[in-house]
């Protein structure tokens, strides 16, 4: 400690400069590789706070086809931010390879240093080593990936007028939460492959369409197929059952839906990991840059910016609070990290009792095991300790639209940690919060209707919306689009049909 | 292993194709919301943008979610009173209970309003789009032109004040390259021949005389080759180009008289904004000469024009005699596009409107682009109108509407300018 003690704290700005900004860059990674992060090399980009809205407005792609509905958020961003409803997220990172972090003008050199600490090894590290970001998304190739994105569709727009493009994408959006193979493991290609791929594709989908069609109903053989369904199987990738099945479509609008599928695809770990993404990055900016300060290396007014903004980061308002708008991610993310830790480091008797696997192990490596093989639904219900039901005040709620009156379930005492635990996890569960709806049938005999069946879970029913989606639907694929809900007791009802 | 990259100068305006987008795909709504906003607006506040509304759901992008109903559980931070068991009643509005409650106006049944602003030239786009000058085309021919100068490139001749010092020098220095590139190869080839004569043990003096002469000899022919040329002169050059007079003015009649009141005045006020916009748009300056007349036409300053009272009889043609005339002193038809709107309640002294149809028909329309007259009232029309009616018929810059209401002020004037079919 003695030798560290002597060291030259590093300037705390406020105003910062490349210069500087390369310094605390290289003293956050020294302490980064001392914990044993693994990242991708960075790209740090500086940027302005228009075009830190720009990059809001296309939900954080750096490179976005074009699209009304991004316009849409563009004017939201900008009108909440300019009349002071919002403040601009201090960051933006994209889990690319070299993994992209955009840091804002306006930031003090303070908060450049715990942004880059937070996004450049925090999210960059969850990125590179997650299970599910290796599983379903693939860095490298996602930049190229939007680059052929945009110019393919621009490239339509020019031939077939954007209104047409527009339509498409407008059908795709609204289906993009379907688009997604949650078991299959999408394949890795770059760009230029993706483009050569990309016109044999359009040649050898369109013949397998037409092989599908071929098979003209046979009056005797109708009553034999009578079982024959197709599907055989029901689908949970709906764009992907119309990219690959939709009689109608022209090759270019194939392509269309495989994009937005594709995007969609990209997005889905982070839809699964913001609990977990945000608590490590957390959990990582407050351990270096605490780490840098017993060092010496930063200034105290440096870190008591940082705790400013840390304690904000994880403010998690009470159920009454006017400002509560559920459980905030990075508070509890970060009380999980920090508290994984601690069991670690000083179990008590009841972290004993729960954990007996990670109690007193070592925690770097508890951690970085944490980090890497769960998401958010099976980190709470693996590590979510009773101590941090007590210190949150955890309790479950019970809303059964048969009852009169909500029920308290359970609270934080020995007797609901368990129940805290699983309602929690279940409500990170994307399957309980998206309505399972899957392409029940296809009837390629016949009228060439399609046929989707909802499947709620508790009872809990579709939003009134729906005929609008189908509509979506039903441009796609270009027949009659039904939708069907599966009740409990095995009965089936007609929800809505499209066209009615 | 990181590097930085400063993207600060890069475009910022990245978003403003999808925002006109946006803008293009709620073309309709938008343009209900700025017609709808021009008859709200201020007479004072016409130069700025406009806070543009448009009902929320029909902008949602709709998806599959879940409604409201069934069974859930929730977990919420903060406990403060509640013990396992405890009945609650159910929140209304979503605060406390449920968040699952904030989908209400994520599936579009919520009442939002999405408010965003347009700036002055989208307003102004929007406002009149499908809106052309009338008859401009037309009379494009025998609009006034006058000659500017522009440059036009180089010549080889011309007055010594055009000189483009640049250009001659880079001629003179090319012609003495052209010049002197042999000569000089061919001296060095004798310097170094004599050189090497030179360096000989024993020189041959003769062979020397001769090498040298020609030395000379070429080194004069080199220097006799001039610093500058008249050839290589250069010199700038204009030419008149024809431009369309950008030049116009706009006469807004009105009668003062004590039938008009203050309302009225304030809905034909917003009928001349809209002109004197409409016109900004296409030229560059718009000079604007008021005349209010009761039986008396007068020239006067928007101030007084718009909110002192008069009272009286009216005669309308005062007020056209003096246009008339204001134009014959100041506003040459050949040089000025002449627009005229004139504003009324539709009285007038009935022996005066023919005289009006006349003079209108002799010394005014014929020199005008346009002339357009409003009629504010909700009483069946009077004498002018029938008058004004006969003169649409032979008049095609000539055209008659009348107005009731503030609202109608618009769609009348985008009535009056709307683009003619082809």
């Amino acid at each position: 400690m003695s030798s560290v003690e002597q060291k030259q704290p590093l300037s705390d700005g406020p105003d910062w400069s490349f210069e500087l900004l390369g310094q605390y860059q290289a003293e956050i990674e020294r302490v980064a590789k001392l914990y044993k992060l693994d990242t991708y090399p960075n790209q740090i980009e500086v940027i302005t706070a228009e075009q830190m809205m720009d990059a809001y407005s296309s939900v954080g792609m750096p490179i976005g086809y074009n699209h009304w509905s991004y316009g849409k958020k563009f004017i939201q961003t900008e009108q909440n931010y300019k009349r002071g409803f919002m403040g601009l997220a201090y960051e933006i990172v994209i889990n690319s390879n070299p993994c992209i972090a955009y840091l804002m003008e306006e930031n003090t050199m303070t908060m450049q240093a715990l942004v880059m600490a937070h996004a450049c090894y925090g999210h960059n590290s969850f990125f590179k080593n997650n299970y599910l970001f290796r599983t379903w998304t693939d860095a490298s190739s996602i930049i190229d990936y939007l680059v052929f994105a945009k110019q393919y569709l621009s490239h339509c727009e020019e031939k077939y007028g954007i209104s047409e493009v527009e339509d498409m994408l407008d059908s795709c959006h609204a289906l993009m939460n379907y688009g997604v193979d949650r078991y299959k493991r999408p394949q890795k290609i770059s760009m230029d492959e993706e483009q050569k791929r990309q016109k044999d594709r359009e040649a050898y989908l369109q013949s397998q369409v037409n092989q599908l069609w071929k098979t003209i109903p046979n009056k005797g053989d109708l009553s034999a197929e009578h079982e024959y369904r197709f599907p055989s199987e029901p689908q949970e990738n709906i764009l992907y059952f119309i990219e690959k099945n939709a009689p109608l479509l022209k090759p270019w609008q194939r392509e269309v839906v495989r994009i937005v599928r594709k995007i969609s695809q990209y997005f889905y770990p982070q839809k699964q990991t913001q609990v977990m993404n945000e608590g490590w990055a957390t959990f990582w900016h407050y351990t270096i840059l605490q780490h840098l300060y017993q060092e010496n290396l930063v200034t105290d007014k440096f870190i008591l910016e940082v705790l400013h903004n840390h304690t904000n980061v994880v403010f998690q308002p009470e159920y009454n609070s006017k400002y509560y708008s559920g459980i905030n991610p990075y508070a509890l993310g970060y009380a999980m990290f920090t508290d994984l830790r601690r069991i670690c480091e000083q179990p008590t008797e009841e972290d004993k009792e729960w954990f007996p696997d990670i109690a007193g192990s070592d925690w770097l490596e508890t951690l970085h095991f944490a980090m890497q093989n769960f998401k958010d639904e099976s980190f709470i219900s693996q590590y979510l300790s009773p101590k941090i039901i007590r210190d949150f005040h955890l309790f479950a709620i019970t809303d059964d639209d048969k009852e009169s009156t909500l029920e308290v379930a359970a609270i934080h005492n020995a007797e609901g940690y368990q129940q805290i635990r699983q309602t929690l996890s279940a409500q990170y569960n994307l399957s309980n919060i998206e309505p399972n709806i899957q392409v029940y049938s296809a009837d390629i005999t016949g009228d060439r209707s399609l046929t989707l069946r909802f499947i709620p879970n508790k009872r809990i029913p579709l939003a009134d919306n729906f005929q609008q989606v189908l509509k979506h639907v039903h441009r796609l694929w270009g027949f009659n689009v039904q939708l069907e809900q599966l009740n409990d007791d095995g009965s089936v009802k007609l929800l809505g049909s499209c066209p009615l | 292993m990181a590097h930085f990259i400063d993207r600060r100068l890069n475009g910022k305006n990245k978003s403003a194709v999808n925002r006109q987008r946006f803008i293009r795909r709620y073309k309709q709504q938008i343009k209900q919301a700025v017609s709808d906003a021009i008859s709200k607006r201020s007479v004072t506040d016409i130069n700025n943008g406009e806070k543009v509304s448009i009902p929320g759901k029909d902008i949602t992008e709709p998806f599959f979610h879940q409604g409201q109903g069934g069974h859930r559980e929730r977990v919420h931070p903060g406990n403060d009173q509640f013990s396992p068991g405890d009945k609650i009643k159910r929140p209304q509005g979503g605060q406390g209970g449920g968040s699952g409650q904030g989908d209400a106006s994520a599936d579009g049944e919520g009442e939002d309003e999405f408010v965003f602003s347009i700036s002055k030239d989208e307003y102004l786009d929007l406002l009149f789009e499908d809106l052309e000058l009338p008859n401009l085309k037309k009379n494009q021919l025998d609009k006034l032109v006058q000659y500017k100068n522009v440059r036009a490139g180089f010549r080889s001749e011309g007055v010594p004040t055009n000189i483009d010092i640049v250009r001659s020098l880079q001629g003179s220095l090319a012609r003495r390259v052209a010049m002197t590139a042999g000569k000089k190869r061919e001296l060095h080839e004798l310097e170094a021949k004599l050189a090497l004569v030179e360096a000989e043990p024993v020189p041959d003096q003769h062979q020397l005389m001769a090498l040298r002469e020609q030395i000379e000899l070429l080194e004069k022919r080199i220097g006799a080759v001039p610093f500058i040329d008249s050839f290589d002169l250069r010199f700038r050059n204009f030419q008149k180009r024809p431009e369309p007079t950008s030049k116009a003015v706009m006469f807004c009649l009105m009668d003062v008289s004590g039938s008009m009141d203050q309302a009225t005045k304030d809905m034909a006020k917003r009928f001349y904004i809209l002109l004197y916009m409409f016109l900004s748009r296409s030229y560059k300056n718009v000079e604007v000469v008021y005349i209010r007349h009761h039986t008396q036409a007068k020239e006067v300053d928007e101030q007084e024009f718009f909110y002192s009272q008069e009272t009286g009889g009216t005669i309308v043609s005062s007020a056209l005699k003096m246009m008339a005339d204001i134009v014959k002193d100041r506003y040459d038809p050949a040089e000025w596009n002449i627009y005229a709107a004139q504003a009324s309640d539709g009285d007038n002294w009935a022996d005066d409107s023919p005289q009006c149809a006349d003079l209108l028909a002799q010394q005014i329309l014929p020199f005008v682009r346009y002339y357009a007259y409003i009629e504010i009232t909700p009483r069946p029309h009077q004498s002018l109108w029938l008058e004004y009616e006969k003169l649409q018929q032979s008049f095609d810059n000539f055209a008659i509407q009348p107005i009731r209401q503030v609202a109608d002020i618009y769609p009348v004037f985008r009535e009056l300018f709307k683009k003619q079919a082809a």
